[in-house]
């Protein structure tokens, strides 16, 4: 069964049709990449998956379950993890706190009042942190990481909630090829080892016909194409798109 | 219908004289981001000078034009001083220590005022033409009003132009959205902001001025008119000038109106309109959401718990305050106990502010409140202390969660300003409510039980309920909860992305910041004997703000160093003369030489040392 | 003009600044009043008020002081807050071991220093503080206070309100207990005497932030026949200045309390209007011996006339010194005794602490406002004593339930 089904997702605003019906299904353990030129509709529609937006018509459903226009807080306790094209991160904490942090709300533990919290789930944390690497920044300030490690305290803190599915917008903006390359494989590890289904909208057309095993192109609002990376980077309505009429 | 017609005349010449004060501190907001504090006394400073000038002047329309102006560009100089010497030092700190240091410039002008004019309401004979009144529907309408209300809308019109038309006004919008990309361009950003800040200063001085035939220049006008300017600011939104303009009007139109309908609603007309319009507008009329300024995030060093060394030093603070009975006379005793009720009082606006980031203008109502449930149980009940400190903070707690609804779900000084609406109409409530609450003769005999009476034991219950529950909340704060909190603060998009609802985080933070106020108010109820409306009045409000800010917000000491640091600064200065302008100095000082707060500067200097000794 | 001005306030910090100077001149030691003001938040009462009792205490230590001992004031100021009064007065008794609490200005904070004082068994005389609970609902026997109350300055101007035959009356009044309370005594003594009475609008203006033209407009609209007005200070200035110009006082009778104080007459210049019935003080025509002594020696001192504030200042020192003379002793019980029935003299003449509430009989002046040199000044007045403006015994028994 799909993981993650959107059904004729539509968004309007004012008078401009951002998202015009647009249908999609990730299935468990795939990389599902989604494209499309700036101004296509990428990111109302990831955050109509994601919850920040609730769309006009459509719906959404998760492992069946009908979420349509759920907040991020809950679908997040359904097993949506999330990391953000411009990185959000907990400045005031270190890195394993940022994690601990993450765990203690998948678990619904924030509302303790009285135990340590930087003594709640240490070895979780530091496991998450080795999974992305990030083991040796640990004691770090989050505030002062690179920029490539925060996409990384991202997923490790997406992964707390051993998500089923995980949405990434932009995961590598930012990043040098090779760091982008190595995470992406990260990703697509998780992604094969545990089912978890990912979603994920790039610009970088190597990170996208490299690491997914589908592509969605988007343009003003319409899928216009899906298929294999080899079915999509042939299809001359792509072309056209990315590469103008006069091809 | 003439009366009608009159009085919305009356009106519009309110609100024009409301908005002549407003408008410099929205301009120097927008560009500046200083919540300044000391524009009132910039207004009262314009009326003294005005009066200076006038009574030497000749007493002719065009010499009062003179006189006037001269008085706004004196005013204005004050404040391009003003700016250059003390606010250019302190734009990278924190955007609310800015307002404790023009707290202290408050301090100061009202003691240099009383020394430069003497304490005697100063009023300018008005010649016959600034006396005549016009015949309106056969009613006599004071010329002056007239020339007000075309004042009002020729300086917004001004204004306007100079933004708009001309380079400068283009740098100075360019900066209200982004400071940064105006110094890319090669702007002297310093020039713009002391021009803006003189300019605003001079509006000030302006309105002070032309306020004085009307009236006289008093030592009184700079905190009558500072709140009510903060609410025509934020009612507009802030930054905005027509937002300004329109809420001057909807001030004054419905402040005629009002007290002929309501004649008791005076005290808190304009803080019901402020509730109002930010429950359904949470930026103002025409605001816009506030730009996060740059840096902000980043400003935040991540908080740790107390190393081994600070702990130790703790626990010696702690077990020297025990001890202090034994040492202390009786006056250091009552001094230290309403330090102890500060630190509570600190702590619990610390929880909203630092880790909730919600700075609160009004905390000093749950403090009131607190006290006055004490009060009540005390008299209304007639029951033992016991009742009136366990009732005090759910009864504080229970309002907090009423208000809180409203107000954590905005952010900034707009939510700070929502804090103080609701402040405001509980001080109304305490100072009108006459048949419950004693009025402003407040409650008296709320007198602890015989086994606290001596000063001692009072002292030691004060120190175990309010240094404990500041250890409870401290422990909160390092718990999952408090994590969760700071998470919502520092980024909410991913707060919610984890799966917290920052909504109640915050909510559930007002509460414990309220209940934990409600508690030290109850504390100092029994201590001096009595409840008085001044406990939630605005001054007490800013003492909170005041005290957390010196010790430093982000630290989890900083609460405890400021209130310990305030409470005998000021009850030892209040014992000398010209406390005020001591005051007033020794806070600039102190911003300036730690602009993280006391507690901020100590533990850099200590990772400093640490630092170089490993 | 500044210059008196920066004298008045080198003298009032000198001496405050430097209680040593008079401790020196004792050879035993000194009686201390711990005396505590709003000296920072109402200055334009409070500073004259300390030049008063500075004059007060030189002459009676010049006179030998009081039982052998001098007078020795110990001032603080509570800067407007009741419960920074509480802890000065905690400070007067515990540190500096007064022997007598004195002041106040605001009823607050004449009130919490007042329970302080129960509270500690220790004599509190009040300045100030008009509020009627001080000496009534709140009263007690360590508490006296000496200017006539509110009550007693609304039945002092009671008879001439009443001659005005005026049947629709308008108030105007600060929104706070002061306020509240003139307009509730105002409203009851006149309906007493003046059956049929009507009262058609009130205003209730916030304390010094007065909106002058709605409130004017407001009170215009109801055409009243006669106002009663109970502002004072800055919202004063510019309630005359808007009734002026708008001529709300023209054909009007008023009746204004404290109006005639000379800190609240002299910002009104020659915009004073005329023919007001007031309380105050005529400080330019006072001719009798115990004013014309006061003011001579005040001006000899300061170099300027004295204030309503002066004279309250001189009669707070003078009134102690006579009741610990009487009580012959400073011992708070036996003051707590001994200061019934004590006489005293005043500026405006000899007064005394009544025995049934601790309340001075210091009057105040009657009269009418008037303009003469385009300064405003009182005319056709009389000193209403204030022994005479109180209620009978019965009542002060049912108001003071101790």
């Amino acid at each position: 069964m799909s993981v993650l089904v959107a059904e004729g997702l539509r968004k309007r605003f004012g008078a401009n049709e951002a998202v015009a019906g647009v249908s999609l299904a990730v299935e468990p353990g795939e990389m599902l990449a989604l494209i499309g030129p700036n101004g296509a509709g990428k990111s109302t529609c990831f955050n109509m998956l994601g919850g920040q937006l609730r769309p006009d018509e459509g719906a959404v459903r998760l492992g069946g379950q009908d979420v349509t226009g759920m907040a991020p807080r809950h679908l997040a306790h359904l097993g949506v993890g999330r990391t953000f094209q411009i990185t959000a991160s907990f400045a005031s904490m270190t890195v394993r706190e940022n994690v601990q942090t993450a765990l203690l709300a998948q678990k619904r533990q924030a509302w303790r009042f009285w135990q340590a919290a930087d003594a709640q789930h240490v070895g979780l944390a530091e496991g998450l942190l080795a999974r992305v690497g990030m083991a040796s920044q640990a004691e770090r300030p989050a505030g002062v990481l690179a920029y490539g490690d925060l996409k990384r305290l991202e997923l490790a803190m997406a992964l707390a909630g051993d998500p089923v599915l995980l949405l990434m917008d932009e995961p590598t903006a930012g990043m040098a090829p090779a760091e982008r390359a190595a995470l992406m494989a990260l990703v697509r590890g998780i992604a094969r080892d545990q089912g978890v289904a990912v979603l994920f909208t790039e610009h970088d057309m190597d990170v996208v016909f490299g690491q997914a095993d589908r592509v969605l192109v988007l343009d003003r609002g319409r899928l216009i194409a899906q298929g294999t990376p080899e079915a999509v980077r042939a299809d001359p309505r792509v072309r056209a798109v990315y590469l103008g009429t006069a091809a | 219908m003439d009366l009608i017609f009159l009085q919305l005349l009356t009106g519009l010449a309110g609100a024009s004289t409301l908005f002549l004060v407003a408008a410099g501190l929205t301009v120097i907001f927008g560009v500046t981001r200083v919540v300044n504090f000391s524009h009132g006394s910039l207004y009262m400073l314009g009326a003294f000078i005005a009066w200076s000038l006038l009574s030497r002047l000749p007493r002719e329309p065009d010499y009062f034009v003179l006189g006037v102006l001269g008085a706004a560009v004196a005013t204005a100089v004050i404040g391009a001083v003003l700016e250059v010497v003390l606010l250019r030092r302190i734009y990278r700190a924190p955007e609310l220590l800015q307002l404790l240091a023009t707290f202290g410039v408050v301090l100061v002008v009202q003691d240099v005022a009383l020394w430069v004019w003497g304490p005697v309401d100063l009023s300018l004979p008005r010649p016959r033409w600034l006396r005549g009144a016009v015949e309106i529907a056969g009613l006599r309408f004071p010329f002056y009003d007239l020339v007000l209300i075309v004042v009002g809308p020729a300086v917004l019109g001004g204004l306007l132009l100079l933004f708009h038309r001309t380079r400068w006004g283009l740098l100075v919008r360019a900066a209200t959205q982004d400071r940064d990309m105006v110094a890319a361009l090669g702007v002297d950003q310093r020039v713009l902001f002391t021009s803006v800040f003189a300019l605003g200063a001079g509006l000030a001085g302006l309105g002070g001025a032309l306020a004085l035939p009307q009236g006289s220049a008093n030592l009184n006008m700079d905190l009558s008119v500072i709140a009510e300017a903060f609410v025509v600011v934020v009612v507009g939104g802030m930054g905005s000038l027509g937002g300004a303009f329109l809420a001057a009007l909807l001030i004054g139109v419905l402040q005629a109106f009002g007290i002929a309908l309501v004649p008791k609603i005076t005290l808190v007309l304009v803080f019901l309109v402020m509730a109002a319009v930010l429950v359904v507008r949470p930026h103002g009329l025409l605001g816009k959401p506030q730009a996060m300024a740059r840096g902000e995030v980043e400003a935040l060093a991540p908080i740790r718990p107390a190393g081994p060394a600070l702990q130790v030093l703790g626990l010696v603070a702690l077990l020297a305050a025990i001890l202090a009975p034994f040492v202390a006379g009786p006056y250091l005793l009552s001094v230290l106990t309403e330090a102890a009720v500060a630190v509570l009082f600190a702590a619990s606006l610390h929880v909203m502010m630092g880790p909730g980031g919600m700075a609160s203008f009004g905390h000093a109502a749950w403090f009131g409140v607190g006290a006055y449930a004490a009060a009540f149980a005390a008299k209304g009940l007639g029951a033992g202390m016991a009742v009136g400190l366990l009732l005090a903070p759910f009864a504080a707690g229970a309002l907090a969660l009423l208000v809180g609804a409203f107000v954590v779900r905005m952010s900034g000084v707009y939510l700070a300003m929502l804090t103080l609406a609701f402040a405001q109409i509980a001080w109304a409530v305490a100072f009108q409510w006459v048949e419950v609450t004693g009025g402003d003769n407040g409650v008296l005999g709320v007198w602890p039980d015989g086994w606290a009476a001596d000063k001692p034991t009072m002292y030691w219950l004060a120190l175990l309920l309010c240094v404990g529950g500041a250890l409870v909340l401290r422990r909160a704060l390092f718990a999952p909860f408090g994590f969760a909190l700071r998470a919502t603060r520092d980024s909410a998009l991913r707060a919610e992305a984890i799966g917290l609802d920052a909504h109640r985080l915050r909510l559930a933070a007002f509460v414990l910041a309220g209940a934990g106020a409600g508690l030290s108010g109850a504390v100092f109820a029994y201590a001096k004997g009595s409840v008085f409306p001044t406990y939630m009045a605005i001054p007490h409000s800013v003492d909170a703000l005041v005290t957390v800010l010196l010790g430093g917000v982000q630290t989890m000491a900083g609460p405890v160093v400021g209130a310990v640091t305030f409470t005998v600064l000021q009850s030892w200065l209040l014992m000398g003369d010209f406390w005020r302008i001591k005051l007033g100095l020794l806070i600039i000082a102190l911003v300036l030489a730690f602009p993280t707060g006391i507690a901020g500067a100590a533990s850099a200097v200590w990772d400093r040392w640490r630092g170089r000794a490993a | 003009m500044p210059v008196s001005r920066r004298t008045l306030l080198a003298a009032g910090a000198a001496t405050v600044a430097a209680p040593g100077l008079l401790r020196a001149q004792s050879t035993s030691a000194p009686i201390r009043i711990g005396e505590i003001n709003s000296y920072t938040a109402i200055p334009a009462f409070t500073l004259p008020y300390r030049m008063g009792w500075q004059l007060a205490v030189e002459q009676v230590n010049a006179a030998g002081g009081v039982l052998g001992r001098k007078l020795e004031v110990i001032s603080h100021d509570d800067a407007g807050k009741p419960q920074d009064a509480v802890r000065l007065a905690g400070a007067l008794l515990d540190e500096t071991k007064v022997d007598v609490l004195a002041g106040g200005f605001l009823s607050n904070v004449g009130l919490a220093m007042s329970d302080v004082a129960k509270q500690r068994k220790r004599l509190f005389v009040a300045s100030e503080p008009l509020t009627d609970a001080l000496v009534w609902e709140q009263g007690h026997r360590y508490c006296y206070r000496l200017r006539p109350s509110t009550y007693m300055q609304v039945a002092m101007m009671v008879d001439d309100a009443v001659k005005l035959g005026a049947k629709r009356w308008v108030t105007v009044s600060p929104n706070y207990e002061y306020g509240q309370s003139l307009v509730k005594w105002f409203k009851l003594l006149m309906q007493q005497r003046q059956p049929g009475i009507e009262f058609v609008a009130e205003q209730w203006p916030a304390l010094g932030r007065i909106d002058a033209g709605a409130t004017v407009a407001a009170l215009a609209q109801a055409r009243p026949d006669a106002i009663f007005n109970g502002t004072f200070g800055p919202d004063l200035t510019n309630f005359v200045r808007q009734g002026n110009t708008r001529g709300l006082f023209e054909k009007r009778g008023v009746v204004s309390v404290l109006t005639g104080e000379p800190e609240y007459l002299e910002p009104l210049g020659d915009e004073t209007p005329e023919g007001w019935i007031v309380t105050g003080w005529p400080v330019e025509s006072v001719t009798d011996a115990s004013n014309a002594g006061f003011i001579a020696a005040y001006r000899a001192k300061f170099g300027e006339m004295p204030k309503m504030g002066s004279v309250v200042g001189h009669a707070t020192i003078t009134a102690i010194a006579a009741g610990i003379a009487k009580s012959g002793s400073v011992d708070t019980e036996a003051m707590a005794d001994g200061f019934k029935g004590a006489k005293f003299p005043t500026p405006f003449g000899e007064a005394y602490w009544r025995a049934q509430d601790n309340q001075g009989t210091l009057g105040t002046y009657v009269g009418r406002t008037a303009v003469k040199g385009g300064k405003g000044v009182m005319v056709d007045w009389r000193y209403a004593d204030g022994a005479s403006a109180m209620p009978t015994d019965e009542e002060v028994r049912k108001l003071r339930p101790v």
